[in-house]
């Protein structure tokens, strides 16, 4: 494009939609909701990018990508026409960005530092959209995987197939390690298999993405839970480094009367039995989901949506939210919020429950408490205080507590030195490496619940710490 | 894949199978569970392992078929395989030698009993077992029992072999009887363990119960297994399975089992 041309072509000032499925159709299926971008429109989207060129203390794109993708360069390939050299750039950074297209939250990420984004009225360029659209250009190509051969003699063990495991699999693979990785379930890509549901991540897409991972060389043992099939310390003796990402899998109960009313569930058994053991095709699976036509989903995180949203499409009549909080403070991404929104999802905020009331052994009914919020606390957010005397009662049928989760304890509570904080989370520097000689961890088992993406940032640096660790080993 | 190396059918419904896995035979403990799926639309289930073989690389469980899975699994033979076999899970027991030990099993954990006795006896303790059915056709692993007891004690519930009536009813003879108890270890329907544990807390006997929750994962991701222990919430596939028996809220564990009754009962008819 000629420089007098460029100029005089006017940038739109909004980001191209994506389009969705209609919200009346979408709640009856767990088809994919948002459906991708075509070529044209993530041409048109591309050519929104300013190119803005990295200086010394001014902020881009790249700066807030946790996998350090060279964000300018792959969105000039699309509008350039290339898509094979876009592809080529993402994956020379990350390995899964089917899946950080899909599930990255972009606009407290890269987005947020978008040049283009900061000027008034003005939308940040669709980035991770635009990760998408190639990431997908890719797969439906059949994956332009090279096909890397091991040729170095180290050995490295990854505990866990989740985003962290995987990310770090990926990078020592591709430096030539002889990488296996060991889950406990029979399914690997631990939250991204468990945990979000198939509307929000087509399992066929982290099957594919795990497939490429496969490809690289690495080997994946299911079925093989680290601490009770075959402790860390076992694994020092045939493995020249260890990476421990476990993540945040252990479900956290508010310890309020009648919690263990059947009818509640935790988030993670009710989105596990949902994706990992396809109870929504039940009794086509033969594992079974119950819900009710009153469901309250206890939180405000992603999770909390993703099991509000999943209880509609099981055939929930009203599906209510109950948080704490007020909606400014909840830490699902906006997007969530708003797609649960248009679905019918119903938010009773600034509520907290108080015990669960059951009749023959089924919950029937939630009594709660109307908060107010008060001084910000440790988290920076304004803390809810119980308003005295406010007490109600709700009617419902099904609870799905989704508070958060804490550190899986097996490997901490196996691995003998393994330094651990009070919370439960491995103590690391920030390469990832543990207490243990030869130990690196990184993702939630470090740092608490926290994304996908900072979990494959984690496995990243870790990954880089390791190869320097074997180098000079 | 774990191949099924031994197929034997025990009683009406009742089946052992030894499962090839090499991995988990190695670890395996008395008291350990291993979650097994059959097939790609098969549900997880958690499986009280009832003996293992280091250098077969071969783990035994013993099922009875009550729902579709257990079903399913029932079909299988010699040279089929299990598509998926995780374990050993759970704490083992805490096999140590207490003096004298009455080991209890009733229907089928009596199999999962097994392994307890022998580790007791193994461990120097003075074993009495008692088993019990509903009638001599299930009565399962007599010989096995009985080979690592010191005194053996059979009950049906309608007379047709050794005494007629109920295990509890010999556990409360021997405890009224002579004989000092420091242990009873109890594994069976979720009903017979309540009532043994109600029988033994006025004595003062220490009473461990093997807990059969409804499990997804059984390595402590779900909490769909957790139990009332001393009025505290606890998961049984991490923090048990095993349990102080005079803690443990057994009403609200039968309650818990029955919550997918309609759904086990749709799978079943298909």
């Amino acid at each position: 494009m000629a420089e007098a041309e460029k100029k005089k072509k006017k940038i739109p000032k909004k980001t191209h939609e994506m389009p969705e499925q209609n919200p009346l159709e979408r709640i009856k299926n767990f088809g994919e909701v948002a459906l991708g971008y075509d070529f044209e429109t993530a041409k048109a989207e591309a050519e929104r990018c300013l190119q803005c060129e990295r200086k010394e203390g001014k902020e881009l794109c790249i700066d807030g990508c946790p996998v350090e993708i060279d964000i300018p360069k792959f969105i000039k390939c699309i509008s350039e026409e290339r898509l094979d050299d876009a592809v080529e750039i993402l994956k020379d950074k990350n390995d899964l960005p089917a899946i950080c297209g899909r599930v990255c939250p972009q606009e407290q990420q890269c987005q947020k530092y978008c040049t283009l984004g900061k000027g008034k009225g003005r939308d940040p360029v669709a980035i991770g959209r635009l990760e998408r659209f190639v990431a997908d250009y890719d797969m439906e190509k059949g994956y332009s995987a090279p096909e890397y051969i091991t040729s170095l003699s180290k050995k490295v063990a990854i505990v866990g197939s989740g985003p962290a495991g995987l990310t770090a699999a990926g990078d020592l693979a591709k430096l030539g390690y002889d990488v296996t990785i060991y889950e406990a379930l029979h399914g690997s890509g631990g939250v991204l298999r468990y945990g979000i549901p198939e509307f929000r991540l087509p399992k066929a897409i982290l099957d594919k993405e795990v497939g490429y991972i496969k490809k690289l060389g690495v080997k994946l043992e299911t079925d093989v839970v680290i601490g009770k099939t075959i402790l860390v310390d076992e694994l020092l003796e045939e493995f020249d480094a260890v990476f421990i990402g476990t993540g945040a899998g252990a479900p956290m109960f508010m310890r309020i009367p009648g919690e263990n009313l059947n009818g509640i569930y935790s988030a993670n058994e009710f989105l596990t039995r949902i994706n990992l053991m396809k109870a929504y095709k039940f009794p086509e699976y033969d594992t079974p989901i119950k819900v009710g036509e009153k469901v309250a989903i206890i939180g405000g995180g992603n999770v909390t949506m993703d099991s509000a949203r999943c209880a509609l499409r099981l055939g929930a009549k009203e599906s209510t939210v109950v948080y704490r909080r007020s909606e400014e403070e909840m830490p699902a991404r906006r997007e969530e919020v708003e797609h649960a929104k248009e679905e019918g999802v119903v938010f009773k905020l600034l509520t907290n429950p108080v015990r669960y009331l059951g009749e023959d052994g089924n919950v029937k009914q939630m009594e709660c408490i109307e908060m107010k919020l008060g001084e910000p606390d440790a988290s920076g957010r304004r803390r809810p205080i119980p308003i005295e005397g406010s007490e109600f009662l709700m009617d419902v049928d099904t609870v799905v507590v989704a508070i958060g989760n804490t550190p899986n304890p097996l490997v901490p509570s196996t691995t003998e030195g393994l330094e651990t904080t009070k919370r439960g989370t491995i103590v690391v520097n920030e390469d990832g490496k543990a207490s243990i000689d030869g130990v690196y961890a990184g993702g939630d088992i470090t740092t608490g619940a926290a994304t996908v993406i900072s979990a494959m940032g984690a496995g990243k640096r870790a990954a880089r710490a390791i190869d320097e660790y074997l180098k000079a080993k | 894949m774990y191949e099924i190396v031994e197929k034997e059918n025990l009683a009406d419904n009742v089946k052992l199978f030894g499962i090839d896995a090499p991995l988990v035979a190695k670890k395996a403990k008395p008291g350990n569970f291993i979650v097994l799926r059959v097939d790609e639309h098969g549900e997880r289930i958690p499986v009280t392992i009832t003996d293992f073989d280091v250098k077969k690389g071969t783990v035994t469980i013993v099922v009875q078929e009550v729902g579709k899975t257990t079903k399913k699994l029932g079909l299988l033979t010699e040279g089929d395989a299990l598509l998926n076999f995780a374990g050993p899970l759970g704490h083992p027991s805490e096999i140590k030698n207490y003096g004298h030990v009455v080991c209890i099993g009733g229907g089928v954990g009596i199999a999962l009993i097994y392994p307890e006795v022998r580790a007791f006896k193994e461990a120097g303790n003075t074993v009495t077992s008692i088993i019990g059915a509903r009638t001599e056709d299930l009565l399962i692993f007599e010989e096995k029992i009985s080979k690592y007891s010191d005194k053996f004690y059979i009950t049906t519930d309608d007379g047709s072999k050794g005494r007629k009536g109920f295990v509890s009813d010999v556990l409360k003879e021997l405890m009224d009887g002579e004989e000092k108890i420091d242990l009873v270890m109890v594994v069976g329907p979720v009903i017979m363990m309540k009532i043994i544990a109600e029988l033994t807390k006025p004595y003062g006997i220490k009473t461990v119960a093997s807990l059969n929750p409804i499990m997804v994962d059984g390595t402590g991701m779900c909490g769909g297994c957790r139990v009332i222990v001393g009025g505290e919430a606890k998961f049984a596939c991490v923090d048990g399975p095993e349990f102080d028996a005079h803690l443990v809220d057994f009403d609200n564990l039968m309650a818990r089992n029955r919550r997918f009754l309609d759904e086990e009962r749709m799978a079943l008819e298909g």
